[in-house]
């Protein structure tokens, strides 16, 4: 595997691009494996890396349905933050922006991390006093977060609405620094590359369509390549879910699917140098803009459940207005694309790692729509799970059985619904 | 956009509609286990096709119903009442 770096680059220019190899095997299916994961996103994938790089395993196959980027790690809007309020998730996502800040070395692969800050912004004085209580709570668990008034935020995005009759009056904002963006192709195909360098089987166009089992244990997949025989299986299909664990048996879990559509605009010269979000009664906007220039943006779910990755129109609108509320200087760009992915709604807006009912098979799923952000810390900590077959104690409190027993993890303090996660 | 054939109105556009989730669970008598209660409460099958589920008409004649929906094709085959009383109900 060649080492890629700034002297590749220069190197190759003067070659005419022909030193380049391909960055990951394309290997037929092995009839057995350690461990197999299903389902070839983010998650998946960095689970494989973790696997092979922290815990030495090597005979290790992701089994993927489609291609490597297909789902929703190419398909988010790439916002990585951890301003959380709940202590475990606040500690479990500031592990993955700890380790976010150091992926791009880590993997050799350069995934365009950019802390370039995201500001949440508040419109009422009870909406102050929320985000004072969330920076509070992130600055007590030692990550930074500054609380700033109508002036801060004009100083930082001067082209915000601030006018009085402005439909969402902007009060202020939390401004945690260390958020940013990622360029999600390069996260799928960095870890892919680095699982693959580490002896990993990435199996793609391979979809597990039935678990083998006996006596209570899961020992492999029958899969469109084949049946593959597995010590342990672990499951990160994301929107999937419900679907791939009903062919295991687990006919039901604390899961809806629900789709998230995502916009991005026409090229344009530098405009937004933050991650701006916002939620109001009735509206919900976060936008960013790439490094190509477009304006990369979203809003709520479709609200209903579904498993079509497309969107639907009132919600096409919905953002529409949400993004001209905040951005009227937004109102003459052009809409380059837009798209859904299916994501794994659960029933207290928080994830799932966990081992299962079923012996050898282990569940990763319920990410909501935050799970971009968590990809390397998910993997780090999935794996973990997995090689060990006992959650550590960051994991723990993620476990499956947690709504059983009374300690569901509500961020939002929503309740069991879970479209208004 | 989801055409929903409302008994009552006709064929509406859904965004006229609330939706409400799952209308196969059944929530069990209050003095039922906590098992019984965490079954209804959290766990659902969310499958991928037919799907049973309540749509609320709040923009039009504010029945609920019940919609056979597709997941994955949102193709609907059946909106019924979804209370006894009134129309040809479920
Ligand atoms: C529009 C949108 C915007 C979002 N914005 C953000 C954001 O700003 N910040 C953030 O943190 N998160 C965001 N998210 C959420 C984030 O993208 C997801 O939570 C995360 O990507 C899910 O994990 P994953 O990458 O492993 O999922 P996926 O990439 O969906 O991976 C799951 C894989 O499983 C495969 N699979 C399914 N069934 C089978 C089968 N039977 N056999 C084999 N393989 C199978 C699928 O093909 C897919 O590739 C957003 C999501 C969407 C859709
Ligand atoms: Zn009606």
């Amino acid at each position: 595997m060649k080492r890629y770096s700034g002297w590749a680059v220069f190197r190759e220019g003067l070659r005419g691009q022909t030193g380049w190899s391909r960055a990951w095997r394309d290997p037929e299916p092995k009839s057995e494996y350690d461990i197999v994961i299903v389902g070839g996103g983010g998650h998946g994938l960095a689970t494989a890396y973790y696997l092979a790089k922290n815990h030495g395993l090597k005979n290790i196959a992701v089994v993927e349905k489609g291609w490597l980027g297909g789902g929703n790690v190419g398909r988010n809007t790439t916002i990585v933050r951890s301003n959380y309020a709940l202590p475990h998730s606040t500690e479990f996502y500031e592990h993955s922006v700890k380790l976010w800040e150091n992926l791009a070395h880590d993997l050799n692969y350069n995934v365009m991390f950019s802390q370039r800050g995201q500001l949440g912004l508040f419109h009422t004085p009870a909406a102050r006093d929320a985000q004072a209580k969330r920076a509070n709570t992130m600055v007590m668990n030692g990550i930074e977060a500054e609380l700033l008034d109508t002036e801060g935020v004009k100083n930082l995005i001067p082209h915000l609405d601030y006018s009085e009759n402005a439909r969402f009056p902007i009060l202020g904002a939390v401004l945690q620094r260390r958020a940013g963006t990622a360029r999600h192709d390069a996260v799928a195909w960095g870890f892919a590359r680095g699982a693959d360098e580490r002896g990993v089987d990435i199996l793609q166009n391979c979809e597990v369509q039935g678990f083998l089992r006996e006596e209570g244990r899961v020992t492999g997949v029958e899969t469109s390549r084949g049946v593959i025989r597995a010590k342990k299986v672990g499951v990160a299909v994301a929107g999937s879910t419900g679907h791939v664990m009903a062919m295991a048996g687990i006919e039901r879990l604390p899961i809806e699917t629900h789709k998230l559509q995502a916009f991005v605009s026409e090229p344009l010269k530098p405009l937004l140098d933050y991650v701006v979000s916002y939620g109001a009664p009735g509206a919900h906007f976060y936008i960013s803009q790439s490094d190509k220039g477009g304006m990369v943006f979203g809003g709520d779910l479709d609200f209903y459940n579904s498993y079509a990755q497309r969107g639907n129109l009132p919600i096409v609108q919905d953002v529409a207005e949400s993004a001209m509320a905040i951005m009227p200087c937004l109102g003459r760009v052009k809409l380059l694309r837009h798209w859904a992915g299916v994501m794994d709604m659960s029933m207290d807006g928080t994830h799932i790692m966990s081992k299962t009912p079923i012996d050898n098979l282990y569940l990763n799923a319920g990410w909501c729509y935050g799970g971009f952000k968590a990809t390397p810390a998910s993997g780090y900590h999935f794996a973990d799970l997995i090689a060990n077959d006992r959650p550590d104690a960051l994991t723990a409190p993620f476990s499956l059985d947690r709504f059983e027993k009374g300690y569901a993890i509500d961020e939002k303090g929503m309740g069991p619904t879970p479209k208004l996660h | 956009m989801i055409i929903i054939p409302c008994p009552f109105c006709g064929d509406r556009d859904h965004s006229e509609f609330s939706y409400g989730g799952d209308a196969t669970v059944k929530y069990p008598a209050l003095d039922a286990s906590a098992e019984e209660w965490y079954n209804a409460v959290y766990l659902r099958k969310n499958p991928r096709g037919a799907h049973t589920e309540y749509w609320h008409h709040v923009g039009g004649c504010r029945s609920w119903l019940v919609v056979e929906r597709d997941t994955l094709t949102h193709e609907i085959s059946s909106a019924k009442y979804a209370h006894d009383g009134y129309g040809d109900s479920a």
